[in-house]
C-alpha cells in the first residue's frame, strides 16, 4: 500500500528487519558491556546506601521491643527506677527551647541576608559565616560551652548552657532554610507589596513571610530533629540527672534520651542496658516524626500553593 | 508607628543576622585564652609527640616554665591528629563513591515515585543520631565485620596498597569500623547534593547526547559529570568536614585510645573523641593544664575544619553554573 520506507516507519518493527532497537544496532558489543558496568556498579552503590540504614532502623526497633515495657514512658531513671520519663521531658523541653531561641534567632538572620543586606559583600560575608558555622563540629560547640558558660560564668550544668550551645548549632540551617524560601517567593508578590505602597517591612508580615512561612517551618523542625539527637554539645552542658527538669535555668543539671544510650549500654545491670535501647528507639521515633512532619508541610503547601491554583 | 517598626526591624534582624559571625570569633577566643596554658607548657611538642598524659596525680602540682602541671605530664596530640585523618580518609574513600553512585541511580534510572522514597530514606539517614549509628557500629556492625568481612580482607596478597589488610582484626572495634560508620554519616550530604546537581542538568544537552549516538553511560560522563564535577567536589570536601568532626560515633566505634592503630582493624582515636572521653579525668587535673590541652586540641579542630570548609564554600561558589548551588541544601 505505503511505499517500503514509510511503511516501516509507521510499523516500527525494527524486528521486521531482523534488529532490537534503533540505536543499539550500532553500539559494539564493548560499549554495551562498558554501560552496563557502569549501571550495574551505581545500582550496587545504591544498595550500599539503603540496606544499612533498614538495618539500622531494624536492629532498633527489635533490641528495644524484645524488651518494651511501658513503665519506661512515667518512671524516671532516678534511684532505682527503670524508667527514661525525666529524659523524655528534659529533651521535650530542650527542643522547646532551641526551637524559641534558634527560631528567632535563625529567621531573623535568614530575613535579613535575604531582604536587607546590601551590598552583596556583606550578604556574602554574613552567609559565609553562617555556612561555615554549621560546619564546626559539634563537640566544638560543647567544649566552649563548658569552658565559657558552665565553668568561665559558674553557671554549672544545666539547661541555659545547653540551650545556648545547642540553638547556635542549629541557627544557621534555619537561615539558610528562611533565606532560600524568602528568595523563592514570586517576584509579583513584592510588586503587588509595593504598588499597594506598603512599606518593606509591612510587606515582609503581611505577605513576603507569609509566603516562606512552610519553607521556613521545614527548617525548624529540621532544626529540632537535629537538636533531639545530639550527643557530643550536650553531655558537658546539661550534665544529667535522674529527676524530672525543674524549669530553673541555671545550676540544674537536666537529663535527655541521647544521654540514656550513650552511658547506659555500658551498665553492669541488663535492665539499666535495657534502657539504653528504648533511649534509643524514642529518640529515633521522634526523629522519624519530625521527617515525616516536615515532609507533610511541603506536601500541603504545594498543594495550597496559590499556583497551582491557576 | 509603621515607621517606627520599620526602623526597628532592620537592626533586630541584622543583630540576629551578624549572631553566627560573632559565635565564630567568640568561639574562636575562648578556645584560644583557655589554650594559652597548653601552648606554653606544650610547645610544638603538640603536634611531634605521641603520648597523652595527665600525669602523676600523687605527685602533686610542679611549676615549670610558668605553668603549673601534674608531675610527669605529657600532652602529644600527634597520634589523635593522625588517627583523625585516618579514619577520615577511609569515610572519604568508601562514602563518596558509594554517595554519588546512589545520586545517579536515583535520578536517572529511578521513576519518581522510587526515587522520592529513597530520598526518604536518605533523610532519615541523615536525622538518625551519631550516638544511634555509634551503638549500632559498637554493638552490630563491627563485630559482624569482624567475624565475617575482616577475615578475608585480611587474605590479601602481600602486596602495596592491599598489604595494609593484612594482620590481627580484633573484635570490631578500631580504625576500619570507625571508617566505615563515618562513610555512612557523610552520604546523606554527598548524595543530596548530587541529586540536586543533577536535575539541573538541561535535558537538550543530554538528548542532543543521545541524539549523537552515545550510550545512556557515555552521555553521562560526556554531559552530566564535567556539569556536576565541581558541585560534587565541593559537597565531598564538606563531608570531609563532617567526618573531621563526628564525635559520639567514632567515640563509641573507634575504641577511642589515646595512641595510633597498629593495623587498620587496631583501635585508635580521633581529636574529637578525645575531648568527650578524656573530659571527665581531665577535671580532675588540679593545675587545670589538662582542660586547657583539651581546649588546644579544639582549637586545632576547630581551624582544621574551619580551612576545608572554607575551602568547599570557595569550590562550590567558583563553579560557576548558577550563582545559588544547592550544596548542602535541605541540610
Amino acid at each position: 500500500m505505503l511505499s517500503p520506507p514509510y511503511a516501516f516507519a509507521q510499523s516500527n518493527s525494527y524486528k521486521a528487519r531482523g534488529l532490537d532497537g534503533p540505536t543499539k544496532t550500532r553500539v559494539s558489543l564493548m560499549r554495551r558491556w562498558r554501560g552496563r558496568g557502569w549501571w550495574t556498579l551505581c545500582v550496587m552503590a545504591l544498595i550500599l546506601l539503603v540496606a544499612p540504614v533498614l538495618v539500622i532502623l531494624v536492629n532498633v526497633v527489635s533490641k528495644a521491643v524484645a524488651h518494651w515495657n511501658f513503665n519506661v514512658l512515667w518512671t524516671t531513671s532516678a534511684g532505682n527506677g527503670h524508667g527514661l520519663a525525666n529524659a523524655i521531658v528534659g529533651t521535650l523541653v530542650l527542643m522547646l527551647g532551641v526551637g524559641i531561641i534558634a527560631g528567632l534567632v535563625g529567621v531573623g538572620a535568614g530575613v535579613y541576608i535575604a531582604e536587607f543586606a546590601r551590598p552583596s559583600l556583606s550578604r556574602t560575608l554574613l552567609r559565609g559565616a553562617s555556612e561555615v558555622l554549621s560546619g564546626v563540629p559539634s563537640i566544638v560547640f560543647g567544649y566552649v560551652g563548658y569552658l565559657a558558660l558552665v565553668v568561665g560564668l559558674h553557671w554549672g550544668y544545666s539547661l541555659l548552657p545547653a540551650l545556648l550551645v545547642v540553638s547556635f548549632l542549629v541557627v544557621p540551617y534555619i537561615a539558610k532554610a528562611t533565606e532560600l524560601s524568602l528568595g523563592q517567593v514570586p517576584l509579583s508578590y513584592r510588586e503587588g507589596a509595593t504598588a499597594l505602597g506598603m512599606t518593606k517591612s509591612q510587606a515582609l508580615k503581611k505577605i513576603t513571610l507569609k509566603a516562606a512561612l512552610p519553607g521556613i517551618s521545614t527548617g525548624v523542625i529540621f532544626a529540632l530533629a537535629i537538636s533531639a539527637g545530639e550527643t557530643a554539645p550536650l553531655l558537658y552542658t546539661a550534665g544529667w540527672t535522674g529527676a524530672y527538669p525543674s524549669l530553673t535555668f541555671v545550676h540544674q543539671p537536666i537529663g535527655y534520651l541521647t544521654y540514656a544510650t550513650w552511658t547506659f549500654y555500658d551498665e553492669p545491670s541488663s535492665s539499666i542496658q535495657q534502657l539504653a535501647n528504648d533511649a534509643a528507639l524514642l529518640i529515633v521515633l521522634l526523629v522519624l516524626l519530625l521527617i515525616l512532619l516536615s515532609r507533610f508541610v511541603s506536601w500541603w503547601s504545594a498543594r495550597h500553593s496559590p499556583e497551582r491554583a491557576n | 508607628m509603621q515607621r517606627l517598626t520599620n526602623k526597628i526591624l532592620k537592626p533586630i534582624v541584622g543583630g540576629a543576622a551578624v549572631l553566627p559571625m560573632m559565635a565564630l570569633l567568640a568561639m574562636l577566643i575562648v578556645l584560644l585564652v583557655e589554650a594559652i596554658p597548653a601552648v606554653r607548657y606544650n610547645g610544638w611538642g603538640f603536634f611531634t609527640k605521641e603520648t597523652w598524659s595527665i600525669g602523676s596525680l600523687y605527685g602533686g602540682v610542679v611549676n615549670s616554665g610558668g605553668v603549673p602541671h601534674l608531675a610527669g605530664a605529657s600532652y602529644g596530640a600527634l597520634s589523635i591528629i593522625l588517627g583523625t585523618l585516618e579514619m577520615s580518609a577511609i569515610a572519604v574513600i568508601v562514602g563518596i563513591p558509594i554517595a554519588i553512585g546512589a545520586a545517579i541511580v536515583i535520578v536517572e534510572l529511578l521513576p519518581s515515585k522510587m526515587s522520592n522514597a529513597i530520598s526518604l530514606i536518605i533523610e532519615v539517614l541523615a536525622g538518625v543520631p551519631s550516638v544511634v549509628v555509634g551503638l549500632f557500629g559498637l554493638l552490630t556492625f563491627g563485630p559482624w565485620l569482624a567475624r565475617n568481612v575482616y577475615p578475608l580482607l585480611s587474605h590479601m596478597p602481600n602486596v602495596p596498597v592491599l598489604n595494609i589488610f593484612r594482620g590481627s582484626v580484633g573484635h570490631g572495634e578500631g580504625l576500619l569500623s570507625a571508617g566505615l560508620v563515618l562513610s555512612l554519616m557523610i552520604i546523606p550530604i554527598v548524595t543530596s547534593t548530587t541529586r540536586e546537581l543533577l536535575r539541573q542538568v538541561p535535558t537538550s544537552t543530554k538528548e542532543g547526547a543521545l541524539a549523537l549516538g552515545m550510550t545512556s553511560s557515555e552521555s553521562f560522563f560526556a554531559v552530566q559529570a564535567p556539569w556536576i564535577r565541581t558541585g560534587v567536589i565541593g559537597a565531598s570536601v564538606l563531608g570531609l568536614g563532617r567526618a573531621l568532626g563526628e564525635t559520639i560515633a567514632v567515640a563509641l566505634v573507634s575504641g577511642s585510645v589515646l595512641n595510633l592503630a597498629g593495623n587498620i582493624y587496631g583501635t585508635t582515636g580521633s581529636i574529637a573523641s578525645t575531648i568527650v572521653t578524656q573530659l571527665d579525668s581531665a577535671e580532675g587535673d588540679p593545675s587545670g593544664l589538662a582542660v586547657s590541652s583539651l581546649a588546644e586540641a579544639a582549637l586545632v579542630l576547630f581551624i582544621i575544619t574551619l580551612l576545608v570548609n572554607v575551602i568547599a564554600r570557595f569550590i562550590v561558589t567558583r563553579s560557576a553554573h548558577s550563582t545559588t548551588l544547592p550544596v548542602g541544601a535541605g541540610f
